[in-house]
């Protein structure tokens, strides 16, 4: 029983993670009806950077500050520079262009850091009040980090006019833009909100699973899954999602089938939750008169 | 009597395809104004340009005694001017109530957004029944009444209307006009309605332009024109 | 005309492949002579060509196979897939089991495949008919991620080789022509490539690929005009994998070798990003898709050694900044243009 649970809990920790990542797949989503693809490779380098930023000297929490406000400058540079100009592409032409996002951040991270796997710290002392032998210090951080995250997150979409300006202009940008939005800046600030969570999210990860290059590739599809799982147009949905994922991908792999297999079964259950209810368990059905 | 909006001739394309031949409008303040034609005559293009939404335009606009021609679509909304699009343009994934929030997002100061709301409410009961429902299962007359509350949300001094009566039936369609009167009488809305039901269009405005293939081929007073030979036999069928 | 302006019309990329597709043959309008003329000079590069070169050329010709299979479903049938290199692993391992385990002739691996994967294909295509866009992806991406996986797994290993995988035989010309076994093996790609564009042809200007079509452009409309959608929508996941496990058998017995690791997830990705670089909805855009599937990741590691994908990623945003349409798109556009041209 003290097995199973220990699982569980490693899972949730895991799922915080997935929580995070998918966090911003739904932010982007939401901003823009489009998957940002590269979401993983974005968060890895702004995970780089932060690294390189501790190596030059600064304290954690500063490096981590400025880590973040890159990554949301950076994300709305890429919105403005890359994804803009193809607003009126085929959509299978726009997930290619998110492809080559994804492999250049991906080698450019390598180029520059190198492939070799680096340390990186925890803001969580390990000997801390709220660790325990069920969950590190750094799990129960990431856990409730994923959830404030949620939290402004979803506050933010639910109460204030911008966040609904900004789900507004990804649904219908002509009749944002007779409301007075302007539609560009709305997918600037989406694109880099999803930057800066994205960039935490890297920086939750990278003390459990080191930091390389590879890091977030596994990572970036159970946060898809988790996304969709959770409903892709609900912030809480995405969160709800990425801890099941986590728990998920962890029993499987415990008790089921292993390493080699776990992703396959716990892709194939998600597919099957997906048809059985194909808006995700808390998505909203979006129903449409002909 | 001032002109709250001029346009000099007016041009308009979608891409290479011209649409607009150099249109001349003065909108009245206080008054409604009717763009009438047949299908592909350049009305809904007219609206559009005048808010510079999805075409490209040259020529020479003025709203309120300031030049618009050259803003966005979303500074011209902010100077106070609502246009409900052809199709109502309703945001389909979101409630009743987000879409007339969003009216007011344009506006300066988010005081009197509620009473506003009430009063668009007073407008449209049947919309107060509805403002958790997502709009996108609205039916069309709902649909249209949203739009119209949208736009108003907005507080505009020139409201652009697009065909309010496309697709609805006879009853609702004449509510709709009676809040449009109400809406003009009552708090001095200028409106420029584009209508292909010549008649309903003519008994409310007070002037009225008559659109050919991009250009204006008759003007005047709406009474003018319904007693006007050629339009009572194109228009209005008698 | 205020009709066709309003808001809610079909997607950008359906409007474009249809326009693509609509009712005219092999792409851009391509004459009987063009088409002879090429395949004229593919067989003449059999005797032109070395044998390593005639080796990639095989590849270019059993990816664009693979490419039409694609294309298929998700550029005539609107159904997009992540996971298309699981069937073309399918069509490979199929064929290689085949060879090895029940001495079958090279030749019958193909149809074999081909088949197969249709079985295959229409299964997996019949449970997944209520996703669409998004979490479609994520189903077929599964399907991509869980082949790899499924070709290591231990208890399989009798079949599969495991991860060593299998290896085959390279078949030499038969009836006892003067031709070596790379002329050959291309001129063998070159008749099934043949065959199997013939077919898709037809398929498309068919009832069949009509009602495929209309799916895609607006599902509901085709439904309430009496398309099953559901047996279309599935039997088009069959018909295209049947195509990409085509390419892969003829891949196999190319490259005379199996193994899980070349079939991972990244050959999916390859094929997305081959049928959208060659022209999604068309035919010939399979061929420019294999061409630059085969050879610029290749091109890119000599521009740059030490990021060498970075490069890739930077070609392929600019190709799609200079024509999201793919290779066919642009080749329509500036046919289109030159028609508007007065003479």
């Amino acid at each position: 029983m003290n097995e199973f649970l220990h699982q569980l809990v490693a899972g949730l920790a895991t799922g915080g993670i997935y929580a995070s990542v998918a966090l911003a797949l739904v932010m982007i989503y939401q901003a823009t009806h489009h998957i940002n693809f590269a979401q993983g490779e974005m968060a890895m380098f702004s995970t780089f950077v932060a690294w390189a930023l501790i190596e030059a000297g600064l304290p954690y929490w500063g490096a981590f500050a400025l880590t973040v406000v890159i990554s949301f400058v950076l994300a709305m540079v890429i919105e403005f520079a890359v994804i803009r100009p193809m607003h009126n592409a085929p959509e299978l032409s726009v997930v290619v262009v998110f492809i080559g996002l994804l492999v250049i951040f991906h080698s450019l991270a390598g180029w520059l850091f190198g492939y070799t796997i680096k340390q990186f710290p925890s803001p969580f002392p390990s000997n801390a009040w709220y660790g325990s032998e069920l969950m590190s210090a750094h799990q129960v951080g990431a856990i409730v980090v994923a959830l404030v995250m949620v939290a402004l997150l979803f506050s933010f979409f639910a109460f204030t006019p911008v966040g609904l300006a900004l789900r507004a202009a990804a649904q219908n940008a002509p009749s944002s833009r007779l409301v007075g939005i302007n539609v560009g800046r709305m997918l600037m600030l989406g694109w880099g909100l999803a930057g800066a969570i994205g960039a935490v999210a890297g920086m939750m990860v990278a003390p459990v699973v080191f930091l390389d290059p590879n890091m977030m590739t596994g990572v970036l599809i159970y946060a898809f899954a988790g996304a969709l799982i959770g409903g892709i147009d609900n912030p809480a949905g995405a969160v709800l999602g990425g801890f099941i994922v986590g728990v998920l991908e962890n029993l499987i792999g415990t008790y089921v089938v292993g390493t080699e297999l776990k992703l396959s079964v716990a892709l194939v259950l998600i597919v099957g939750v997906l048809i059985v209810r194909p808006s995700g368990l808390l998505g909203r059905k979006i129903v449409t008169r002909v | 009597m001032s002109h709250l909006l001029e346009a000099r001739a007016l041009h308009a394309r979608y891409g290479n395809t011209r649409v607009l031949h150099g249109i001349d409008l003065d909108i009245h303040d206080g008054k409604v104004t009717t763009l009438l034609g047949a299908n592909g005559a350049g009305k809904t293009t007219t609206l559009r340009a005048l808010c510079r939404l999805m075409v490209q335009t040259r020529g020479s606009v003025t709203f309120a005694g300031s030049k618009i021609d050259a803003l966005s679509t979303e500074q011209i909304v902010r100077l106070g001017v609502g246009h409900v699009p052809d199709g109502r343009g309703t945001f389909m994934g979101l409630t009743t109530e987000e879409n007339l929030r969003l009216g007011a997002y344009s506006r300066d100061s988010r005081a009197g957004v509620d009473s506003d709301m009430k009063r668009i409410y007073g407008y449209f009961p049947r919309l107060a029944e509805r403002t958790r429902q997502q709009a996108g299962t609205l039916s069309g007359g709902e649909q249209q009444m949203l739009a119209i509350g949208r736009a108003l949300m907005g507080r505009p001094r020139l409201l652009l209307l697009d065909e309010p009566s496309f697709g609805l039936a006879p009853l609702v369609v004449k509510d709709i006009f009676n809040i449009m009167r109400r809406i003009n009488q009552e708090e001095g809305v200028s409106i420029l309605l584009v209508e292909q039901n010549a008649r309903l269009a003519l008994d409310l405005a007070d002037t009225a332009y008559l659109l050919e293939t991009g250009r204006v081929v008759l003007s005047g007073s709406a009474a003018d024109m319904r007693n006007n030979d050629a339009v009572r036999r194109a228009y209005l069928g008698e | 005309m205020n009709q066709s302006s309003k808001t809610n019309c079909s997607s950008p990329q359906a409007a474009i492949a249809a326009r693509m597709a609509s009712g005219n043959s092999a792409g851009a309008g391509l004459s009987w002579r063009w088409i002879v003329l090429l395949l004229i000079l593919a067989v003449g590069l059999t005797f032109v060509a070395k044998g390593y070169h005639l080796f990639q050329a095989t590849m270019v010709l059993a990816y664009a196979i693979a490419l039409l299979g694609l294309n298929i479903l998700t550029g005539y049938n609107g159904q997009i897939s992540l996971g298309h290199g699981a069937f073309f692993a399918l069509g490979a391992y199929a064929a290689a089991i085949l060879m090895e385990h029940a001495g079958a002739p090279y030749w019958a691996t193909i149809p074999a495949a081909g088949v197969f994967c249709l079985i295959i294909g229409y299964l997996f295509g019949r449970p997944t008919l209520k996703l669409e866009g998004l979490y479609l992806a994520l189903a077929t991406f599964a399907l991509g991620v869980a082949m790899p996986q499924l070709l290591k797994y231990k208890h399989l290993e009798a079949w599969t080789g495991g991860v060593q995988g299998i290896v085959l035989a390279k078949p030499d010309a038969p009836f006892g022509l003067p031709l070596t076994q790379d002329q050959w093996l291309y001129l063998f790609a070159l008749l099934v490539t043949l065959v199997m564009f013939v077919i898709a042809h037809n398929l498309l200007q068919s009832g069949s690929g009509r009602a495929m079509r209309a799916i895609r452009d607006h599902a509901m409309a085709a439904e309430a005009m009496g398309v099953d959608n559901r047996h279309y929508k599935s039997m088009s996941f069959g018909v295209s994998a049947a195509y990409t496990g085509v390419g892969g058998a003829l891949s196999a017995i190319a490259v005379q070798f199996v193994s899980p690791d070349s079939f991972t997830l990244f050959l999916s990705i390859s094929l997305l990003v081959g049928i959208v670089v060659g022209g999604v909805g068309t035919l010939w855009g399979a061929f420019f898709g294999a061409l630059f599937i085969m050879f610029v990741p290749s091109l890119a590691e000599k521009v740059s050694k030490a990021a060498p994908w970075a490069v890739y990623g930077v070609v392929l945003i600019a190709i799609m900044f200079a024509m999201p349409g793919g290779v066919m798109g642009l080749l329509r556009k500036i046919s289109e243009r030159r028609s508007r041209r007065p003479d």
